[in-house]
């Protein structure tokens, strides 16, 4: 083959090396200096020592905020995933209507978050939107839920409109999955008479499992960070009752301008967010022998 | 089948149709009446007029903008990230280097940080440079926060193409630019396509860093422009649902056009981190 120079390796690399590495990585190193100043963003820094993170560490809000991230991973893993298995599998055989079905199924997930809040803000309205409305006309004539006003509602009504969101993404990737299993497995089993549940528990779930896996740590790793249906439908509110850390990290460091108590946070985030997809991909290799 | 399962088969289908297409099917309707009408029929009914009337008012006042803001900035990014990303997937690929293993893993860390805590440093670093404000200063961001996938993408696919016809080419003397640009970039095509798509999706409809860029008006991108429209036109629901629509129609367009392609190049976004 032929010799490349060194410089003609680093003048390819060179491009990709430098966007990212200003824009993705140092940033993080940059994030951690900044955590150990209080710091409008402009102005003065003043060297706090590691007093950003001792309140975080007794912030009410923020250990709320991860109480809620985590709520927001349980319902996702258990709220998607099933769903969208089950859409894939309905989705599996091709005809006609399969196809129409899938196209439409789809379309959610082409929509911005800021278009799907909107939306769902306006399925919420307490008054004038479309479930009450709903529930009116079946039966339930007095009944007015305040979704998103709710304390103790918003927090679901919020997942409920992001499940509807990334549902359909889990569905492509399982049907793409079940799609790659050889027909002749399932010839093979029917020809020794299994039915189609032992089928699906016996061929589809086991070939599924790393389809399976990669769509929780994608889930898992998305909901630690989530961010922006959740900004626009209720920014964390109402008094923080679906406050997430990123919604929190961004008030503090954008609307606040505590900058240095920002960056801890989204410290934090990332600490968190990068030791639970480790522990997770681990205990599910293991699982896997 | 048994008729049981059958029946709940038919049933589960139905009710996601219902819960997937009917939101579209509110705000089409709803986009066509205007405020008045909205408040005093029914949210089921069907417009009593086919008008457009919204969605001539909403053009006017911004949307127009918002669609070549988000045009610029979209496109302008994928080119860059098509080209660089192919060099470095290039190298990775085809070219023995000590450090190849370590620069593809660099890469591929990036898929593990959650770009919020870029956001403050990359603001800073925006400011510093006089691109606050300004649709430039969302491309590299946009730019770095794609690469990632990107080179995964394209250095998988490359790894494929036969060494041969690399050979062949260097022994007819072309140098490795002549390479790169004359044989490696056409054979990769279905892979760039795939990486324009995913990244398209994801760019058009990007939030958190416009938020965070932009402030002017004139500067608004898609997302940031809708947000403020729904700020703006607040109670007047027809309004806002036209509004919806109109981000949403792009996109929905170019899938009504490339199905397929797009949900292929939404999967290969799905990869672990």
């Amino acid at each position: 083959m032929q010799k490349v120079s060194k410089l003609t390796i680093f003048l390819f690399l060179l491009p990709a090396l430098l966007i990212f590495s200003l824009y993705m990585v140092a940033p993080i190193p940059l994030s951690a200096f900044y955590s150990f100043f209080r710091w409008k963003g402009f102005g003065e820094r003043v060297f706090v020592g590691l007093s950003n993170w001792v309140e975080l560490i007794g912030d009410g809000i923020f250990h709320k905020a991860l109480f809620n991230n985590f709520k927001l991973v349980f319902l996702s893993l258990f709220g998607q995933l099933p769903i969208a298995l089950a859409l894939a599998i309905l989705l599996a055989k091709k005809t006609r209507i399969t196809d129409i079905l899938k196209t439409i199924y789809f379309v959610p997930l082409l929509m911005s978050s800021v278009a799907v809040a909107t939306l769902w803000s306006n399925i919420y309205d307490p008054n004038f939107g479309l479930l009450n409305m709903f529930l009116q006309t079946i039966g339930f004539e007095n009944l007015f839920i305040d979704y998103l006003g709710n304390p103790k509602l918003a927090l679901y009504s919020v997942i409920v409109a992001i499940n509807w969101r990334y549902i359909p993404f889990y569905m492509i990737l399982f049907l793409a999955a079940i799609k790659n299993i050889p027909d002749e497995l399932y010839e093979a089993s029917r020809v020794d008479g299994a039915s189609k549940w032992e089928n699906f528990r016996y061929i589809t779930l086991p070939l599924l499992r790393p389809t399976i896996i990669n769509a929780s740590v994608l889930s898992l790793v998305g909901s630690l960070k989530f961010f922006d249906i959740v900004y626009v439908l209720t920014g964390g509110g109402p008094n923080n009752a679906s406050e997430l850390m990123a919604t929190y990290m961004y008030k503090n460091a954008f609307n606040s301008l505590r900058m240095g108590y920002g960056s801890t946070i989204a410290l934090a985030l990332f600490i968190i967010a990068f030791t639970f997809s480790i522990i997770f991909m681990k205990v599910t290799k293991k699982g896997a022998k | 089948m048994s008729k049981t399962a059958k029946i709940i088969v038919i049933l589960l289908a139905g009710i996601w149709l219902l819960i997937t297409l009917y939101p579209f099917i509110f705000m089409l309707q709803t986009s066509m009446k205007t405020n008045m009408e909205y408040f005093t029929t029914s949210v089921w009914a069907f417009p009593e007029n086919i008008s457009l009337d919204n969605y001539l008012t909403a053009m006017n006042s911004g949307f127009i903008r918002f669609y070549l803001n988000s045009l610029f900035v979209t496109i302008t990014s994928l080119v860059i990230i098509i080209i660089s990303a192919s060099m470095a997937a290039y190298m990775i690929a085809k070219i023995d280097f000590k450090l190849s293993n370590s620069v593809f893993s660099f890469f591929l860390a990036g898929m593990m940080i959650p770009i919020h805590i870029t956001l403050i440093p990359v603001y800073r670093m925006t400011q510093t440079m006089g691109l606050y404000d300004k649709l430039t200063g969302l491309i590299g961001p946009y730019v770095a926060f794609s690469l990632p996938i990107s080179i995964f993408i394209l250095t998988g696919f490359i790894a494929e193409i036969p060494r041969e016809l690399e050979e062949a080419a260097y022994i007819d003397g072309a140098n490795i630019f002549q390479i790169f640009t004359k044989i490696i970039f056409p054979l990769i095509k279905p892979a760039v396509s795939t990486v324009a798509i995913y990244n398209l999706v994801l760019l058009w409809n990007e939030f958190i860093y416009a938020l965070v860029l932009i402030s002017n008006p004139d500067k608004w991108n898609l997302t940031l422009g809708l947000w403020n429209f729904q700020g703006q036109y607040g109670t007047n629901v027809p309004m806002v649902m036209t509004g919806v629509m109109l981000s949403v129609l792009p996109l929905l367009l170019f899938y009504i056009f490339l199905q397929e392609k797009v949900i292929k190049g939404m999967t290969a976004g799905a990869v672990k981190g």
